[in-house]
């Protein structure tokens, strides 16, 4: 998916720089300040998982790489470009950054394969014929063949949400977000969508997943985060996350959900 | 909806914090209409199809209370003379409401969705100067808006050797077209705030353009729910077209006075003529009320 931007891009970015890039990044809402000063890189291909309590920051600072939420100070470069620029083109990096919210949030007007082509057609201005045939593919990618002219309201949560997975890919991007993804569907459904992901990660895809999906962050990801209160409290790749915990708050957090 | 805390109301003397274990009473909360500003249509689709033989029925049953009188105009001559003129009101008259009401609805829908967008643009100068133009006309009393558009309105425009006559009617569509201009800028500002902010960012996410995602992903979502409001601002509008019959524009309302002139003025003529003209409204209404709380239940259904 990601054959885009594998030359050196003009801001002198290469692929073996990491693809995002996180500095002492702060951010407040009012009073409360959510993130405290964040800093990781993450590397192309890699799939990283952000997991915490409620209320740790994690939602935020998944918005605020693709630009939805402004941050107060510290630096994001996505491709070595900074996301937190006045100057910033926000159409390009949202061409480079797919994102899923936990609500699908599909367009209730169109049906399923209107959804994958609406971005291409319409904000790429690519081949309205080209950009059909990709989108098939990508619905049958997310085992929805069949389900090209339901409209979202036919749809299971799990079945929207793919479609959403596929509306976010069908942009190209480099790097994909997803926003606690299966919170909000029933145990059956969070499969479905976990197998999604996880062959998109197998693909080779950037992903950064926010999740509770302790048993999927252990099985896909290359790198685990575990944030609370806006700092990242404990990170390490899930081998030695999982078992090796040192931090009490992690090991109460991994005590309750394991 | 928050129910008004009693705690928060001030007692003069009482300076503690309510502290009690008895059950709260909440205030009383009164059956209300329905607060979707669908109120009118409501209540005109409520009714009966048969309240409109009631009306036919009660203009009938003036007859007896004439023949008492005895004044030697009798209540079959009335209706002899309504028949003559039925012809004549409608297609003099009632057209002349219908199209004002067309008119109307057209040029205010027009500039209603523009000044309803306005309301909504990141713009904060033409956002206020919408928002406040809205709230003018909105407020304002639909009588004095037509006075001042009637009185103020030059009666022919020129421009280089051309005259273009401005009819009265014409006049009364721009002076009503004021205030429902301003109630469909609300509609469509509504209507855009009632679609979920995460459709803007699901848009903003796939780097749709505000204007974009605007035209393609909002407005198409909520155009289904600003029509039952829209017929409803079209049957209000209806109803109210009378009330140009006062600056002398000759509707069906001021024919029909004309006609009972024309009659030698018989006080016996009033209820017959005027039922008639109040039957019209019904029989053109009311299906257009009932049509409106059917699409509005047909569309709450969906999203």
């Amino acid at each position: 998916m990601s054959e885009t931007n594998t030359a050196t891009a003009a801001n002198g970015w290469t692929p073996e720089q990491p693809i995002v890039s996180l500095k002492e990044v702060r951010k407040s809402f009012g009073e409360l300040e959510v993130l405290k000063g964040i800093t990781f890189d993450v590397m192309k291909g890699e799939v990283i998982c952000i997991i915490g309590p409620s209320g740790s920051g994690k939602s935020t600072l998944i918005r605020c790489i693709n630009a939805l939420n402004p941050i107060d100070s510290g630096s994001i470069t996505v491709e070595g470009q900074e996301v937190h620029d006045a100057h910033l083109d926000k159409l390009a990096l949202r061409k480079k950054v797919g994102m899923v919210f936990q609500q699908y949030n599909l367009f209730p007007h169109k049906t399923a394969l209107q959804n994958v082509m609406m971005a291409p057609v319409q904000v790429l201005k690519q081949d309205k014929k080209e950009v059909e045939e990709r989108a098939r593919k990508l619905i049958a990618k997310v085992r929805l063949e069949g389900k090209e002219e339901s409209y979202p309201g036919e749809l299971s949560g799990g079945q929207q949400q793919r479609v959403a997975i596929a509306r976010s890919l069908a942009m190209n991007p480099d790097i994909m977000l997803f926003d606690e993804v299966t919170a909000a569907l029933d145990p059956e459904t969070v499969k479905e969508v976990l197998v999604t992901i996880k062959e998109l990660a197998q693909d080779g895809m950037t992903c950064m997943l926010v999740t509770h999906e302790m048993g999927f962050a252990r099985e896909v990801a290359d790198h685990i985060y575990f944030t609370d209160r806006g700092v990242i409290v404990e990170h390490g790749p899930p081998a030695t996350f999982f078992s090796e915990a040192k931090d009490p708050r992690t090991q109460e957090f991994l005590g309750q959900i394991l | 909806m928050r129910k008004p805390s009693i705690a928060r109301a001030a007692i003069p003397g009482v300076t503690a914090a309510a502290r009690t274990d008895l059950p709260v009473l909440h205030s009383f909360k009164a059956a209300y209409s329905s607060p979707d500003g669908l109120g009118f249509s409501h209540w005109l689709a409520s009714l009966p199809p048969w309240s409109l033989f009631l009306l036919v029925a009660m203009a009938g049953l003036w007859p007896l209370s004439a023949l008492a009188q005895n004044g030697g105009y009798t209540a079959g001559q009335a209706f002899d003379a309504l028949l003559r003129w039925i012809p004549f009101l409608l297609t003099s008259g009632f057209s002349l409401t219908i199209l004002i009401s067309f008119l109307t609805m057209l040029l205010g829908t027009v500039f209603g969705v523009l000044l309803g967008l306005g309301q909504i643009s990141r713009n904060p100068v033409i956002a206020k100067t919408s928002w406040f133009i809205t709230q003018v006309f909105r407020n304002s009393p639909w009588l004095v808006l037509l006075f001042i558009v009637m009185l103020s309105f030059p009666f022919e425009i020129q421009i280089g050797g051309l005259i273009i006559p401005v009819p009265d009617w014409m006049k009364a569509v721009i002076g009503l077209a004021l205030p429902i201009m301003a109630n469909i800028s609300e509609i469509v500002r509504g209507a855009i705030n009632s679609v979920p902010t995460a459709q803007w960012e699901a848009a903003e996410c796939l780097a749709f353009s505000r204007r974009q995602t605007l035209f393609e992903i909002i407005l198409p979502q909520c155009i289904k729910r600003m029509i039952p409001p829209w017929m409803n601002w079209y049957a209000i509008l209806t109803m109210a077209t009378p009330i140009v019959s006062i600056l002398g524009v000759d509707e069906v309302l001021n024919l029909a006075r004309q006609a009972i002139e024309a009659e030698d003025n018989h006080p016996e003529l009033l209820i017959p003529f005027y039922s008639f003209v109040l039957v019209i409204f019904f029989i053109y209404c009311y299906p257009i009320a009932r049509l409106t709380i059917r699409l509005e239940r047909k569309f709450a259904v969906k999203l």
